[in-house]
């Protein structure tokens, strides 16, 4: 909706006192609601901004992929940002391909019955498990039922369940904003349904599913509490600059963790060492949510429906 | 007749599926079905790994219930007297989350009302998507600023002797709740229909009149499934008020003062009490107690949608 827009013939109107109390009021609170979107936008600039400011000194490229050295008190983080990246890869291998399917299933194949609304429900509770609750769940489940130990499997597993809903959420919208008469068309020259999610459901709506992959990369690398009992330690000796430094049955530094491990846990660190890796964690998720968001905007422009 | 005779025309054969495709597609749907029901099968699992790892002590006899809900007294460790009980930590977590929701909600629903009412498309915009970035920041970073900036900032104006306390997490599970009351609130305002909008309009309504009495009521239930979604959020979050509330099992007396929460308590503990141990299956069965708390509230909002939904 338009606001109304002011004629000729409105202003010829005598204000009335009413009319200008009504005015000012108007003008006052749209000012209080503007002042508040500012006070929440201003956190994320201040905090970006005295993050950096903060961390300067420590910022290098020598800083990523230098090990950390002294017990932790200087050097780099790269076996925790290795660590992290293999955390995230492996869970995202696990819950991308079952978060699409039970996407497709819910959008594509389901009823409205009961089952279709516990499912429904199951998905919303999931999503609103604590994390902490993952954490307990992933340490009895994977790390001693399962026998897997604390690895990096049992926390990637910990973190795919985790980010599960947030997959299927996404790529339900993405499904959804195919119109129905793409589908109907295509069932109408005999094709089944499988064949119809393959050749117009999918091609139109990958780009959105493939949004939400990235925005489930940010929120895995951005986690702590669910690897915190199930894989991730404080410390691990790892060669400087070494790609492929675990095993699936390894424990590994991750980037939030040590960002908890550097700023609560070890004492006299460097002072901006945990600045740094605070921006660096911050600065990864915001640059993936970013191109998230970027490639969303762009499909927009470009949609052809 | 064989197809290739030389007089009559014959219709081209039907053109039948291989059979690989057609059980690959059997196969592929099946493993579709299957992913659909997986929600469920996660959902079951998690209780029951939970509850697994917490039923001993849950049917021992030196454990009371009633203890371990209304009892302020928390020494898991204690040499002489082992007791657990978990209600200063609930208090914890109720001052926590109820300061954050004091200050999140006037900021949250008013954010909601300025983006669908007061701003241009370009600004709209653009608020969206630094909400959605401030949505995205990890909760340990959140933590993080919490344990250095808010802390020294609570210090300094205050004049409290440590900066990690109720007000702290407060502060910071506020600014981690905002972004999703916004979200949530701007599409159960969003949901008001429009010819509610125009009625009021063509009776002379200011936006702000119109806000108020006719999208804030009409809109009533959206926007406290918001709320709701923000509390369970709040509830739920564990790093950023690990490294903010500070570490003192107690029942605050005033925002000044230092809590643990119940998830708080999960994190800083479960590392030191060794598997299978006591300590270890209480440290379980408060975790199932967050479990019922945080399904009672999401699905209360979730309710309160789908009735908006259905209204609609």
């Amino acid at each position: 909706m338009n606001p109304v827009p002011v004629t000729s013939v409105q202003a010829r109107f005598t204000r009335t006192p009413l009319v200008v109390r009504k005015e000012r009021q108007q003008a006052a609170v749209r000012l209080v609601l503007l002042a508040m979107a500012v006070l929440m936008v201003l956190p994320l600039v201040a905090i970006v901004g005295h993050l950096v400011v903060q961390a300067w000194p420590a910022l290098s490229w020598e800083f990523l992929v230098d090990v950390p050295r002294r017990g932790m008190t200087e050097g780099g983080i790269w076996p925790a940002l290795v660590g992290t990246v293999y955390l995230v890869f492996i869970s995202l291998a696990v819950s991308a391909p079952i978060g699409v399917l039970a996407a497709i299933y819910l959008n594509e194949y389901a009823r409205d019955n009961w089952f279709t609304r516990a499912i429904n429900l199951a998905v919303i509770t999931l999503a609103g498990v604590p994390s902490i609750v993952h954490a307990l769940f992933g340490l009895g489940a994977f790390v001693y039922a399962a026998r897997f130990g604390y690895s990096i499997l049992a926390a990637s597993l910990t973190l795919a369940i985790m980010t599960l809903p947030v997959i299927i959420a996404s790529t339900r919208e993405a499904l959804a904003a195919v119109p129905v008469a793409f589908r109907e068309a295509c069932w109408n020259v005999g094709a089944t349904r499988w064949q119809t999610i393959r050749a117009i459901v999918l091609p139109n709506s990958i780009s959105g599913i493939l949004t939400g992959v990235i925005l489930q990369v940010s929120r895995a690398a951005g986690e702590t509490a669910p690897i915190l009992f199930t894989g991730a330690v404080f410390f691990k000796a790892v060669q400087r600059g070494d790609l492929f430094p675990y095993r699936l049955t390894d424990q590994c530094m991750a980037l939030s963790m040590h960002l908890y491990t550097v700023s609560t846990q070890v004492p006299n660190v460097r002072e901006a060492i945990p600045w740094a890796t605070a921006v660096v964690l911050l600065g990864a998720v915001l640059a993936v949510n970013a191109a998230a968001i970027a490639l969303r905007v762009w499909l927009r422009n470009r949609k052809r429906w | 007749m064989a197809p290739n005779s030389s007089n009559g025309a014959v219709a081209p054969p039907r053109q039948a599926r291989s059979r690989r495709s057609v059980w690959g597609e059997r196969a592929i749907e099946l493993l579709i079905y299957a992913s659909g029901v997986s929600a469920i099968v996660f959902i079951l699992a998690i209780l029951f790994f939970i509850l697994r790892e917490a039923a001993p002590v849950l049917f021992s006899d030196r454990f009371s219930l009633t203890q371990f809900l209304f009892s302020t007294e928390w020494y898991p460790t204690s040499a002489s007297n082992v007791r657990y009980g978990t209600l200063a930590l609930s208090a914890g977590t109720l001052a926590v989350t109820v300061l954050a929701m004091v200050l999140a909600v006037p900021f949250g629903l008013g954010g909601a009302v300025f983006l669908s009412q007061f701003c241009g498309p370009r600004l709209r915009e653009s608020l969206k998507i630094i909400i959605e970035l401030l949505a995205a920041i990890p909760s340990v970073v959140w933590g993080f600023i919490g344990l250095t900036v808010m802390s020294r900032l609570i210090v300094t104006y205050t004049g409290a002797p440590v900066g990690v306390n109720v007000l702290n997490g407060g502060i910071i599970l506020a600014l981690m709740s905002v972004p999703i009351i916004v979200s949530i609130g701007e599409d159960a305002l969003k949901a008001v229909p429009d010819s509610y909008i125009e009625a009021a309009t063509a009776m002379g309504a200011t936006r702000w009149q119109l806000v108020f009495r006719v999208l804030l009521p009409a809109a009533r239930n959206g926007l406290l499934a918001a709320v709701l979604l923000g509390v369970g959020r709040a509830i739920g979050e564990t790093m950023a008020v690990l490294m903010a509330t500070g570490h003192a099992v107690q029942i605050p007396h005033g925002i000044l003062d230092s809590v643990r929460t119940l998830t708080a308590n999960i994190a800083a503990e479960l590392g030191e009490a060794p598997a299978g141990s006591e300590h270890y299956q209480v440290l379980f069965l408060t975790g199932v107690l967050l479990f019922a708390i945080t399904m009672l509230v999401n699905l209360a909002a979730d309710l309160i949608i789908r009735g908006v939904r259905a209204r609609k």
